[in-house]
């Protein structure tokens, strides 16, 4: 028997025993197994404990820490200040309803022109149009000041983000120690929920606009880093020998060779921290960034359906714009465009006329204010529109929608999640490293085996396996959808396009946005929480296999069709086997997705680790929020190591099958 | 002949690369390939000493592998040796601070790399004034050098073209005005030509020669193509597993191969494109010529003409002086492979 069967029996056997261990335990009588009071580590009261040193004793001497944070939130507050005066408040005098506006901000028109502007320089005319289209959308149905207010701080977390990532990922380029240094943190920083970022800033910077844009750029920033050290990687060796031999100085070298080549790369990783921030700047509504997120928490909180929706589309109509314009920049620096030379004026004639519109559109808008300020009268609302659908469907179709919803649950949810929570722990750490022994040894065995161990240590035992199981759940009808999908859209042109398409619009689309129909249909609990996982955790499950099944290697397929193939045949004994590494990637990031988007389904009710995070941020209790995320973290990481692993292992046996057959 | 002075010596210079490569020299110690394979080594370079002279075009052949860029980077000190000494006029490079180095590679060396190393984000001109403008030259001053060099290598009209426009034959065009720019001393060419394709190569070669008639630059070139070597360089170093086998002129290496190896190169090359005149001639002078020819040319280049006479050619030295006289016959001879030549 080859060893692959063997082991499949094994983990069957193994399987039945656990099924056995979950089902019969209660019914004998046994009591799930104690953790031992050695094993319970106070790490949540030691940071806790920790922060409330740093806050209120901590000193650098000259400044305290608490001056230190001060400090840095006012750095940041200045800018945003800036930025607001801009695009939303303007100049006011006196306060509440007898402010007096002294300096109206930019008005609507001058900032869609603006943005068409762009739009017609990085790409083209459609662009253009679709980005003016898209903030007369915000304009037209009454979202204006809070998409602004969001504008705000992406226009200022951007830059600090982009800026910062430029200048640790040039560090980590330059001196292999920073990079040994700085690559695990980057590692622990993606893998941490989003959520358990907000708690120590809360923490320490407090509610309110700063803290979240502080959360926003540490959220935003690690793609950049890595991106960064990666771009510069990739300049080919002759660049860098040719900076050397024209006798570049150490910055003439950055400056003039490696970064512009790299400009390329660098911009992708621009259009990463753009998205980004849009989806933390929404998801940091929650300690005070106000704006667009803030209108869809509210309207989760009290259930208004039509608000949610309407502030849900328009974070769509923003994040789908900034995303094609940065998209589109981003090519634009691959291909320089035709040198012009002479006046200034020749130069710029195109930006200076903007400028010049733009000016005088501001300037119109005293004599006419529908030009600053999109007439409350012409306001276009789909509020009632949305209310009314979703009670239609609800009226109509409850039936049929609450017997999925309890089929659902009654035949996958709950059992798994019984299942789950019944296995006791030390079964649980054995079968961990069982799987990282036979998938990469015993450093993975071993690794495996301490992450489950922290987990138990933080005493939250019951709510990971609770996240575990949702995860699975919602990664396997990711997986029964996407991979699926995935072979649809490899097998042809047209069904690859609208399938992709459909992927990327979706993962544009902050994590936020994903409840808001969700919880429309089926309201609170864990059958919404796994859709809006689903939702967003699908694409990276579509686009692997879908990459994986197109990547196979023609003469393979030409093989099996002599060997006379039918085309199922082609598909499950050729096309599939050989994706399987790919598919495992996808796999693994669907994972991942899946893990960062349920911490925030915790806002519709889940019982699992997310719902730790989200208690823990409204009590501002450091320590637990971060052990909270860090088991999340935790989890991430097995699942990463032994993905990865499993990865590698079919790698080299479909060399090696290669190999025999030959 | 008085061999012009020393432009570029090399002296001894080892490139290890491994875990402790210095261990190996220690004391002056010799390894032996083997014994650096053993020890878990690589010897890119080993024991180089060559002497690169002034207005020469000195070329490096070696097949993949042989060590070749390796020894070419040594020198510019893109690399830095493990052990040795390369003198430039005579100053130690490898003792020079990175501030000198940085003056040195400023004015006195150029060199074009194999796969362009063009910026992608500038135009031609920007490309070609790029090393000007990092010694900080104004700007007018270095676009006007730029388009000197540009119509030099015949790109005139291609200035605001940016490098992806361009077809490789000219890309590399651009890599060489580029690196003639700040009018380099001595100029490293790492396989310019290889790259192309083999018609474009071989207009590029002549390219490059007529651009050398005309400045006289010291020239190290890197090839794997021996025919590419036989037909630019001056002299020939053949490189063989990081070790200098032989170095001599095209000539002496077909006619006097050091070893096997070096013999299985030369073995197809005809004679007629490495002979010169000066080896086949009689001494002495003729009492009728057809005509005079200097002693260093090829027999390939004259052959037509010198078969078509019904007199000898007087040959001549470097001086113009009659040395001796060569007849049809002994250009047939090379052309068919007969006799000692």
């Amino acid at each position: 028997m080859n060893p692959l069967a063997l082991r499949s029996l094994l983990w069957l056997g193994l399987f039945a025993v656990s099924l056995a261990l979950a089902g019969f335990a209660p019914a004998l009588g046994l009591a799930p197994v104690p953790v031992p009071f050695w094993l319970r580590v106070d790490l949540a009261g030691a940071i806790s404990a920790a922060m409330r040193w740093l806050v209120e004793t901590a000193s650098f001497g000259l400044f305290t820490f608490k001056d230190l944070t001060r400090a840095i939130a006012a750095l940041i507050d200045l800018p945003y200040q800036g930025a607001r005066f801009v695009l939303v408040e303007g100049l006011r005098e006196g306060r509440g309803s007898r402010a007096v506006t002294l300096i109206p901000p930019l008005g609507w028109l001058t900032v869609t022109l603006v943005m068409t502007a762009l739009g017609v320089w990085a790409k083209g005319w459609r662009l253009g149009l679709f980005l003016g289209l898209c903030f007369v959308y915000l304009a037209a149905f009454g979202r204006w000041e809070s998409a602004m207010i969001t504008l705000a701080s992406i226009v200022i977390a951007v830059p600090i983000g982009v800026a910062g990532g430029l200048v640790l990922g040039v560090a980590a380029y330059l001196w292999p120690l920073v990079n040994r240094v700085l690559s695990p943190v980057l590692d622990l920083m993606q893998t941490v929920p989003t959520f358990a970022y907000l708690v120590p800033i809360l923490f320490l910077f407090g509610f309110g606009p700063v803290a979240a844009l502080l959360a926003t750029v540490i959220y935003a920033m690690p793609p950049m880093v890595r991106v960064t050290t990666l771009a510069l990687r990739s300049v080919p060796t002759e660049l860098e020998e040719l900076s050397r031999m024209v006798g570049c100085t150490g910055r003439q070298r950055l400056s003039k060779v490696l970064l512009p080549a790299a400009l390329p790369d660098l911009m992708v990783g621009v259009n990463q921290v753009i998205m980004l921030s849009l989806n933390m700047v929404i998801i940091a509504s929650m300690i005070g960034a106000g704006g667009l997120g803030f209108d869809v928490l509210n309207a989760l909180r009290r259930l208004d359906i039509g608000a949610g929706v309407e502030a849900g589309l328009a974070i769509t109509a923003l994040a789908v714009a900034l995303d094609r314009l940065s998209q589109a920049m981003a090519q634009r620096s691959q291909r320089p465009g035709v040198v012009l030379r002479g006046s200034v004026w020749r130069r710029h004639r195109w930006g200076l006329s903007v400028l010049a519109m733009a000016l005088a559109i501001s300037l119109l808008g005293w004599a006419l204010p529908a030009l600053q300020t999109w007439p409350e009268s012409a306001t276009l609302s789909t509020k009632g529109f949305w209310s009314d659908l979703v009670k239609y469907i609800n009226i109509n179709y409850f039936d049929q929608l609450e017997a999925v919803k309890g089929a659902m649950l009654g035949w996958l949810l709950l059992p798994v999640k019984r299942f789950l929570l019944a296995l006791p722990w030390p079964w649980v750490l054995a079968l961990l490293a069982l799987a990282g022994a036979q998938l990469g040894g015993r450093k993975l065995a071993l690794t495996c085996a301490a992450l489950g161990l922290f987990i138990l240590s933080t005493g939250l035992w019951e709510q990971a396996m609770t996240t575990l199981y949702l995860c699975g759940v919602s990664v396997l009808i990711a997986g029964l959808i996407g991979v699926p999908l995935g072979v649809l859209a490899a097998s042809s042109e047209t069904a690859a396009r609208v399938i992709g398409a459909v992927i990327d619009t979706l993962q544009t689309l902050p994590s936020f946005v994903y409840l808001i129909p969700v919880v429309m249909l089926f309201r609170v609990g864990d059958f919404s929480a796994m859709i809006a996982v689903v939702l967003y955790a699908l694409a990276p499950a579509v686009r692997y296999s879908a990459h994986g099944l197109r990547s196979v290697p023609p003469e393979l397929i030409e093989a099996g069709t002599v060997c006379g193939c039918t085309r199922w045949q082609l598909l499950t004994r050729i096309r599939l086997p050989s994706a399987l590494p790919d598919m495992l990637l996808g796999l693994n990031q669907t994972i991942m997705l899946a893990l960062s988007m349920l911490v925030i389904t915790a806002l519709v009710g889940t019982r699992d680790l997310g719902q730790e995070v989200y208690i823990a941020l409204t009590r501002a209790d450091t320590g637990a929020g971060l052990v909270a995320g860090l088991a999340i973290a935790a989890i991430a990481i097995i699942a990463d190591r032994l993905i990865a692993a499993g990865a590698a292992q079919a790698r080299a046996r479909l060399g090696l099958q290669g190999e025999t057959a030959a | 002949m008085h061999p012009a002075p020393v432009k570029l010596a090399c002296r001894n210079v080892w490139k290890i690369y491994g875990p402790h490569p210095e261990r190996l020299l220690q004391g002056g110690a010799v390894p032996t390939l083997s014994e650096i394979r053993e020890s878990q080594h690589v010897g890119a370079v080993r024991a180089a000493s060559l002497d690169v002279r002034t207005g020469e075009i000195f070329v490096i052949m070696g097949l993949s592998g042989s060590g070749k860029s390796t020894l070419i980077r040594c020198l510019a000190r893109l690399i830095e040796p493990t052990e040795g000494e390369i003198l430039f006029d005579g100053q130690d490079l490898l003792k020079a601070s990175p501030s000198e180095m940085i003056e040195i590679r400023r004015h006195k060396m150029g060199m074009v790399f194999q796969h362009f190393a063009l910026l992608p984000h500038l135009t031609v001109l920007q490309n070609v004034a790029f090393p000007l403008e990092v010694q900080g030259v104004a700007r007018n001053l270095r676009e006007a050098r730029a388009s000197e060099v540009i119509s030099l290598v015949g790109l005139d009209g291609r200035e605001d073209y940016y490098p992806r426009q361009l077809s490789g034959g000219q890309q590399q065009r651009v890599g060489i005005a580029r690196s003639l720019a700040v009018e380099p001393e001595l100029w490293f060419l790492d396989e310019p030509f290889s790259a192309l394709d083999p018609l474009i190569r071989r207009e590029m070669q002549d390219e490059f020669l007529r651009i050398q008639k005309k400045l006289k630059k010291s020239i190290v070139f890197i090839t794997h193509d021996f025919d590419e070597a036989i037909r630019l360089a001056d002299r020939i170093a053949i490189m063989k597993d990081g070790a200098l086998i032989q170095i001599a002129t095209p000539e002496e290496l077909v006619l006097n191969p050091a070893d096997a190896y070096v013999a299985e190169f030369t073995a197809h090359v005809p004679r007629a494109k490495v002979v010169t005149l000066g080896r086949i001639m009689v001494p002495g002078a003729a009492e009728n010529v057809a005509g005079t020819l200097p002693a260093s040319t090829r027999v390939e280049a004259c052959a037509g003409r010198i078969e078509a006479a019904a007199l000898p050619h007087a040959v001549t030295d470097d001086a113009g002086r009659v040395i001796g006289h060569v007849t049809p016959r002994a250009v047939i001879d090379v052309l068919l492979g007969r006799g000692g030549a």
